[in-house]
């Protein structure tokens, strides 16, 4: 069992959805792709957990 | 002051006459490395010859900081006095983005150690010193002394060597082959060096100057005085300064090398031209490694063996590391108290040492120097966080300094006893009257103890006296210990109680490499 969450956590999806592409609006592709970086750094150390970063990095990579 | 350079003398060797007797040992290459393997097997009891192709010590500074480790090893040696007095000591380093300070560390925050953090010396001041040592204990030094031939017999190696007399041969029990990065012997064994080449370019320049920076190690990223690449100085005694600039990968380095380009790169660093160049050098970064650095009767220490890029100050430290766990292991074998197989322990040892090593040095390098795309994207985001959130900071990587690795033991452990002091790690050091811990330890096996000690023939019992340090670094929580501490100071097993059988046990294992 993997520490990581992957069932439905955040109370307002559509409301974070907005938010995150709001986040980037007006920045270039490049600047784009910098945010994100930064984003999963600050995410990374939030989560802390070397089980659940794992789990979350083997999910995104899967099927790329 | 520049270094005065001396050539050393070179006699003819009696080989070039007749035969000589067979050697025990042979050291190829008079580097740091050799030089200490050298000492330290006169230490054990074991004369070795030492042959060199050249004449004088590194020219050119190189290596410049020495590690803890390193100068306890050197102190064993008896050099290391001389190292702490004349180098630059120094404990804390500082890393900037542009102009903000982003990140720093203190090496040694707690005192009690005979050995500071780090100590910055030119390389040929070590060897100096080593040299001075080793013509002291009447080591068989030879100059202008080229190995170009080595043949692996059945119970020995036959060496030919050209000198500028002429040809001869010298045979030996062993060769360790401490004949640095591009070793020669290496090529004629038909060896392989494996591991990666980072396309990058740096400066490096030593400079004298009159000025009163700290004695601290400064680098930074992408700073003003050299836009878009990252710099590194350090303090070196007389004067003297080391200076690092990325250069990157598409510059020519003919071009460069020229003092022309040079000096006003400098003068950007330093905000002045009141300053005189005493030696560049242009420089790329490999991180690479033998598979095996015992190869039947030649053995490979040192640069020969690993090479690593120089953040992190890995190269010079870890082949003395080579040397503390090879010198005594050799020396059992010639005497014939250890079989041959116990020096496969020295290459799991220093495999295992070379490959943190490797990890930590391409890792800093991947990150001063990441590769277009997504590497350089994360690093950059990195050091944009850095400036804003504490967390970002300990990722900031400007290179990790070296450590002693704690070597993968099977040896008995007692778990509750202090983390630092396991089986496999170097004994931590610690006052004792107006003495340290690490003197009393010495060069041979002996029985630390807290409490009941079983006697067994040989085998010296050194009762610590239990102040503050020593409870905290030896015992902790638990009242009694028994600590098996090897000829190298690393501590070859524990318990908190044992028996003569277990003890004897221990060390008859440690002793044929069988941890
Ligand atoms: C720019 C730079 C900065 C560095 N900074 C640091 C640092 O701060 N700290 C650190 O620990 N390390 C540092 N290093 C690494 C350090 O210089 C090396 O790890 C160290 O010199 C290795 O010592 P060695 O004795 O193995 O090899 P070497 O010093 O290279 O010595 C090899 C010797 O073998 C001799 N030889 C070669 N071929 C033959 C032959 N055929 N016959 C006889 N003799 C031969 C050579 O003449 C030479 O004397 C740095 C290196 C560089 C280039």
């Amino acid at each position: 069992m993997s520490a990581l969450i992957t069932r439905p956590n955040i109370a307002d999806p559509d409301g974070f959805y907005a938010r995150l592409l709001a986040t980037h609006k007006g920045l270039s592709e490049g600047q784009s792709h910098a945010l994100n970086a930064r984003l999963v750094l600050i995410l990374a150390n939030h989560i802390g957990e070397a089980a659940a970063l794992e789990a979350a990095m083997v999910l995104a990579r899967d099927g790329a | 002051m520049p270094y005065d350079y001396r050539p050393f003398d070179y006699v003819p060797p009696a080989g070039l006459r007749e035969a000589e007797p067979r050697h025990p040992v042979v050291i190829v290459g008079a580097g740091p490395v050799g030089l200490a393997m050298a000492i330290e097997l006169a230490n054990h009891g074991v004369r070795a010859v030492v042959v060199d192709d050249n004449n004088v010590v590194s020219v050119g500074s190189r290596a410049i900081c020495w590690s803890k480790r390193s100068l306890e090893i050197l102190d064993r040696l008896g050099v290391g006095q001389p190292c702490v007095e004349k180098g630059v000591i120094w404990q804390v380093g500082r890393t900037y983005h542009r102009e903000a300070e982003v990140f720093n560390f203190d090496l040694l925050p707690e005192d009690g150690h005979k050995m500071p953090a780090f100590v910055n010396l030119q390389q040929y001041w070590v060897e100096a010193f080593l040299v001075a040592r080793a013509v002291e204990l009447g080591v068989d030094l030879r100059w202008k002394n080229r190995v170009t031939g080595v043949v692996q017999g059945a119970d020995h190696v036959a060496l030919s060597i050209e000198t500028p007399d002429g040809t001869y041969a010298l045979q030996a029990d062993y060769v360790v082959a401490c004949d640095g990065a591009r070793s020669p012997l290496r090529g004629m064994l038909g060896l392989e060096f494996e591991g990666e080449l980072f396309e990058e370019r740096f400066l490096i320049a030593d400079i004298e100057m009159e000025a009163d920076f700290p004695s601290e190690r400064r680098f930074w990223f992408e700073p003003g005085f050299h836009a878009g690449q990252s710099a590194l100085l350090h303090k070196q005694p007389d004067n003297i300064y080391r200076i690092d600039l990325q250069l990157g990968w598409d510059t020519d380095p003919e071009v460069e090398r020229q003092p022309e380009r040079i000096l006003p790169r400098i003068e950007r660093v330093v905000g002045h031209r009141d300053f005189s160049l005493d030696w560049t050098s242009i420089y790329t970064f490999q991180c690479r490694r033998m598979r095996s650095f015992v190869q039947d009767r030649v053995i490979f220490a040192g640069d020969s063996a690993h090479v690593v890029s120089p953040f992190g100050a890995r190269g010079g430290n870890s082949g003395l590391q080579d040397v503390d766990a090879l010198g005594w292991r050799l020396a059992a074998v010639l005497r014939g108290e250890a079989p041959a197989a116990a020096l496969m322990a020295y290459d799991c040892e220093r495999v295992h040492g070379a490959d943190e090593n490797l990890m930590n040095s391409s890792r800093s390098t991947r990150f001063m120097s990441p590769g277009a795309g997504v590497e350089r994207l994360f690093r950059d985001a990195v050091l944009h966080l850095a400036g804003r959130a504490d967390f970002a900071r300990p990722m900031v990587n400007s290179g990790r300094l070296s450590k002693p690795c704690t070597y993968p033991l099977e040896a008995p452990d007692h778990p509750a006893l202090p983390q630092a002091a396991r089986p496999g790690s170097v004994a931590p050091d610690a006052p004792q009257g107006d003495g340290w811990l690490i003197d009393a330890l010495g060069g041979r096996f002996v029985l630390v103890a807290f409490g009941e000690a079983p006697e067994l023939p040989g085998l010296p019992v050194l009762r610590p006296q239990p102040n503050a340090a020593v409870i905290k670094r030896w015992l902790g929580s638990e009242v009694t210990a028994l600590y098996l501490v090897r000829p190298d100071q690393v501590i070859a097993a524990r318990w908190v109680s044992a028996s003569a059988e277990e003890v004897a046990a221990a060390l008859l294992a440690a002793q044929e490499g069988r941890t």
